[in-house]
């Protein structure tokens, strides 16, 4: 049997990328893989890139130079759109329609079936805010209902930005074991965060600084490598040491 | 481009604009009091009414769709929703034939009950039949999206995006004949107004008010507002990126 395309070996591979935003440099020579099947972390602080690299990824970013490959295709194909799933750091839905009616909307243009909107609304935990207008709802539920969308199709390589802002531990925890869960399946996962207690919980970490990739490492490694136990630490004495 | 998409993009705008009654209660509210003022005002002059205000029930749908599609598109661009739907296996086509479609059935609605009250109620007669000015009162809702739909892209804020409004809507309707005869007019605005879309809107329904003759120019008309809103379209999906900086 064929493997499903992405269960092994590179699902993003981008060589010296170079990308200016508003006139300035916001990638400066980017390279970096990503193993297919993990939950690769993108740390770093704002205005780091993270941001810029994802949108790179899924192919809405216009790039000045270098090489990105997604799925093993050039980022931002047609037949990519289908495949790759993006959350952006803003919540994009409709604010008003209801959790439902924006699930139906964006189940109808991905073509998949009405029975995976009641169960992506289960996995972010909103059966219970399904029938509300989504103006009416909290920052963290807003930016659940725009994760849903993502999920809809349990797309190859799902790209999430800062996705677990705003929630509470417990819904954390949650979405992480939802995103390790997905990985199970075949799906890569690349999500960006800073904070460093959700980078213990990543397979792999690629840390951006100033639009460079400082390292990339398992959590293990930073930690040896800085010779602390604490991420938090780890990060600035690998920041300070650059 | 898929049925699918289209018309599931078209539910969407619809509900939507279901969840804004009150947008919904000035859509159809307005062009009815509008229409009811001017038959107040011109109580003294019952066949100046008779002449702008068949024309006026067919124009009426190219001003709040130009408002609502150019505010409303603005929101899909700031909102971060169009970015994801460009980065999804969605058409540009679908998207415009979506948003087309329902606000097509919405300038049908308005239309409907904007002739209901003037050629019911306020006793307005057009010479012609009534579905052309339903037909060119359709095609200019279509003209005033595409329009707002690529104009969309030059504002930032809702604030501009309103102010498009009086700039591209006031000159047209300024020039159309409306209010002083293209023939009476300095040769220059002649010119301009030969190149203004909304010139033929108003040619075609004043002559079918008038004279009810559905002659050659009427289908010239007719073909000249369907080219400006295919132009527009295209200028408009023109602005639709999937990369943007």
């Amino acid at each position: 049997m064929i493997r499903r395309m992405g269960a092994s070996g590179t699902a993003v591979r981008v060589e010296r990328l170079r990308v200016v935003r508003g006139g300035r440099v916001a990638l400066r020579d980017v390279s970096l893989t990503v193993q297919s099947g993990t939950v690769t972390g993108l740390l770093g602080p704002s205005g780091s890139g993270k941001s810029t690299l994802m949108r790179a990824l899924v192919g809405v970013q216009i790039v000045h130079g270098g090489l990105v490959e997604v799925l093993g295709e050039p980022a931002g194909s047609r037949g990519l759109r289908a495949r790759v799933g993006y959350v952006t750091q803003a919540p994009s839905v409709y604010r008003d329609l209801t959790v439902r009616e924006n699930l139906a909307y964006f189940a109808r243009v991905l073509g998949v079936g009405p029975e995976r909107i009641d169960a992506v609304i289960e996995t972010v935990g909103l059966s219970e805010e399904a029938g509300r207008v989504v103006r009416r709802l909290s920052g963290g539920q807003l930016s659940r209902t725009s994760l849903a969308t993502a999920l809809l199709n349990e797309p190859e390589l799902l790209v999430l930005d800062e996705p677990t802002v705003g929630l509470d531990p417990v819904l954390r925890r949650d979405l992480w074991d939802t995103f390790h869960a997905l990985a199970g399946r075949g799906s890569t996962l690349l999500v960006s965060s800073h904070v460093m207690d959700e980078a213990a919980r990543c397979d792999a970490l690629l840390l951006l600084r100033e639009g460079l990739v400082l390292a990339a490492l398992t959590p293990d490694e930073l930690r040896a490598r800085t010779g602390t136990a604490d991420l938090d630490q780890a990060f600035l004495r690998l920041v300070e040491a650059s | 481009m898929s049925s699918g998409a289209t018309l599931a993009t078209a539910v969407r705008v619809l509900r939507q604009l279901r969840r804004d009654p009150r947008t919904l209660a000035l859509l159809f509210g307005v062009p009815c009091l509008l229409l009811w003022l001017l038959k107040e005002l011109l109580s003294g002059q019952p066949e100046t009414f008779q002449r702008v205000g068949g024309p006026l029930v067919g124009l009426f749908p190219f001003v709040s769709m130009f408002v609502v599609t150019s505010v409303g598109m603005l929101r899909e661009r700031t909102s971060g929703t169009l970015e994801r739907l460009m980065a999804l296996p969605l058409g540009k086509l679908d998207l415009l034939a979506g948003y087309g479609a329902a606000f097509a059935l919405v300038a049908a609605a308005q239309c409907a009950a904007v002739s209901t009250l003037g050629f019911g109620g306020l006793g307005l007669d057009v010479a012609g039949p009534l579905w052309v000015v339903i037909a060119f009162a359709i095609g200019n809702a279509l003209l005033g999206m595409a329009l707002g739909l690529f104009l969309s892209a030059f504002a930032t804020t809702e604030f501009q995006a309103v102010q498009f409004m009086p700039a591209v809507v006031f000159p047209q309707v300024l020039l159309s004949g409306l209010f002083v005869p293209r023939e009476r007019m300095a040769h220059g605005l002649q010119i301009v107004s030969d190149a203004l879309p909304l010139t033929y809107a108003y040619d075609a329904l004043e002559r079918t008010a008038r004279t009810g003759v559905l002659g050659t120019r009427v289908a010239a008309d007719a073909l000249v507002i369907a080219g400006s809103v295919l132009l527009a379209l295209a200028l408009g999906a023109a602005t639709l990126r999937r990369r943007t900086a």
